[in-house]
């Protein structure tokens, strides 16, 4: 198995270190390359958790999934002292379009991962590990199945690791088509065989998760990061990027780009770095915008993102935000409004009906961009298009909501014109011109 | 009402979860029974809900929440194609109405010989291979052309 992968040499391999070997994915592989040995030395020398969690904490690891909350913190909120059985998940329900970052750790570097997650399971006292893996990717699925069934005959999950009393399983289950089930308690949810709608929070998963048990919920990247921040500290680790984000993250990258994939790079890195490593905008044309963490993350005009570094502090401040890395690339033969309308339809769809105002706004919101797109819209849509935004952000359980009114409002914000346009004209500004 | 090895499985699955949380192997149940029946009628899952030991209501809201279970008869190769954003930036918008016109049939349709069923798909996650299709929730077929689409036709033939 090759993975693809472009400009390797130019990036810096943290969770997808296996990735340069003939057989990323095997165990041999890992282990060759120091894998499971943090595990070991860990579970055998009884270091405390205290200190682990300090390790991370100084990492200034940051949540990958998208919301970049800090994991040493989030550890912490895990109750120390309880009897009972302890729950460990790991969020890989990507379906965020333009992510795929977390396909690539499952797929090449599966041991990374059930490492992470033992040393987490260990820190935080877990008994029982679930990771979620999106419906879609099935294949995927399978080799992580295989590579848990390999770890398990090692001895690296299961009873009493190692000769001690540590205990871990860890399991894999799988989504069937819902975008929702990428929010924690949806997902929670789902492992417990249900619709996958959002629960209220508080209470937070950390004292009441999976079967109403404290629950640990991370993303694939960062537990897959936990193992080299074991390795090298936790200083090591906020090196590599920069201030208040440390690490590497993994970008995906698709669209308009010679090489659409996944590109793992120093936090703080240049876009313009990255987007020469996936061989720059394709067709020789220019770029005209990026949406740079996932369509919930507001969209960003090339002159915008052209000069910003890729950190979470660098992107906000160019107007936007990191989300989980998910770099769609827009050249300017980018009909915006009908972007924007394939955006609408998604959030619309994947809405899980709970809460009113995602459910009949993402509706709406549609509609409108629909009959824009179809040359009946009025000029008085695009301020109905913000006011019915404005109105769903901040009035739902979860973020599912906000997600779906940040696209129209920053596609309206940005590319107004083009939207005026259309009402005006029938027609797209930039399609099928001369 | 289901084979013996895809009682198997159902079983495999049940380990995962604690002895008096059965509901938790829905998802994968009735996975397992769309994957030996081709879809879902009211009867499998009325089989899986039994088998479990939970209410038939319990089993419908997940077959009917999640997009990938099939309640109504599919073709016997059934081709999600995703058009989301990524995917419509490398145009698979040409793959459909290629699929389109290969298989005279549109979203939702399938062909008069019960082979191929169109569908549309939302992100599937692995848009660094846009344009792409899955085959029966389990095959990704990535990077296509009108040229590649016509190959895998013409395999699944």
């Amino acid at each position: 198995m090759t993975a693809l992968a472009h400009n390797l040499e130019k990036q810096t391999l943290v969770t997808l270190r296996t990735i340069t070997e003939p057989h990323p994915g095997s165990l041999d592989t890992y282990v060759k390359l120091g894998g499971y040995a943090q595990l070991k030395r860990i579970v055998t020398e009884k270091v405390k958790a205290t200190d682990i969690i300090t390790q991370i904490k100084l990492s200034n690891l940051r949540g990958r999934g998208g919301a970049g909350f800090p994991t040493g913190l989030k550890w912490s909120f895990m109750p120390r002292y309880y009897d009972g059985t302890k729950y460990l998940v790991c969020n890989t329900d990507e379906g965020e379009p333009g992510t795929f970052k977390d396909r690539d750790i499952i797929r090449y570097n599966p041991h990374q991962l059930i490492e992470g997650m033992a040393i987490a399971a260990y820190t935080l006292g877990a008994r029982v590990g679930y990771n979620y893996i999106h419906g879609e990717i099935w294949e995927d699925y399978e080799i992580f199945e295989a590579a848990l069934a390999e770890a398990r005959a090692a001895g690296y999950i299961g009873e009493n690791l190692f000769g001690s009393n540590f205990s871990f399983d860890l399991h894999a289950v799988h989504g069937y088509g819902a975008y929702i089930c990428g929010e924690e308690t949806a997902l929670i949810e789902s492992i417990e065989g249900k619709k996958g709608q959002p629960r209220f929070k508080p209470p937070f998963p950390a004292s009441f998760g999976v079967f109403g048990k404290p629950t640990n919920v991370n993303n694939t990247e960062s537990y897959a990061s936990i193992p080299w921040i074991m390795q090298h500290g936790g200083e090591a680790f906020q090196n590599l990027g920069v201030y208040n984000s440390g690490g590497t993250k993994l970008f995906s990258v698709s669209g308009h780009v010679v090489n659409p994939g996944n590109y793992e790079v120093r936090m703080g890195t240049p876009f313009t770095e990255l987007l020469e490593m996936a061989g720059g905008i394709w067709k020789g044309r220019e770029l005209k915008a990026v949406i740079p963490g996932g369509p919930s993350t507001a969209v960003m005009p090339a002159k915008n993102i052209l000069g910003a570094t890729l950190d979470y502090d660098g992107l906000s401040k160019a107007g936007s935000s990191l989300g989980a890395g998910s770099m769609i690339v827009m050249d300017d033969s980018t009909c915006m409004v009908k972007a924007l309308k394939r955006l609408s339809y998604f959030f619309f769809e994947e809405s899980c009906g709970q809460c009113t105002p995602c459910r009949e706004g993402t509706g709406w919101l549609y509609r409108v961009i629909k009959r824009i797109s179809e040359g009946q819209g009025r000029m008085e849509d695009l301020d109905l298009l913000t006011d019915v935004s404005s109105n769903i952000s901040g009035r739902t359980i979860c973020a599912l909501g906000d997600a779906a009114a940040t696209p129209v409002l920053s596609f309206v914000k940005h590319f107004r014109p083009e939207f005026e346009y259309y009402i005006q004209h029938g027609r797209s500004m930039v399609e099928n011109r001369e | 009402m289901l084979s013996a090895e895809s009682i198997q499985k159902i079983e495999y699955e049940l380990t995962k979860y604690p002895a008096d949380r059965r509901q938790a192997a829905v998802m994968s149940a009735l996975r397992i029974a769309q994957t030996e029946k081709g879809w879902l009628s009211k009867e499998t899952i009325s089989f899986v809900s039994s088998y479990l030991g939970i209410p038939d209501i319990a089993a419908m809201e997940v077959a009917t929440f999640y997009n990938m279970y099939e309640l109504e008869p599919v073709g016997k190769y059934k081709i999600t194609v995703c058009t989301n954003i990524s995917c419509m930036l490398r145009d698979s918008d040409s793959i459909v109405e290629h699929l389109n016109h290969k298989l005279g049939i549109g979203f939702n349709e399938t062909t008069p010989d019960g082979k191929f069923t169109l569908k549309e798909g939302e992100c599937m996650g692995t848009c660094g291979g846009a344009p792409l299709f899955h085959i029966n929730n389990t095959r990704m077929c990535e990077f296509l052309t009108p040229e590649k689409v016509d190959q895998i036709l013409e395999e699944l033939n």
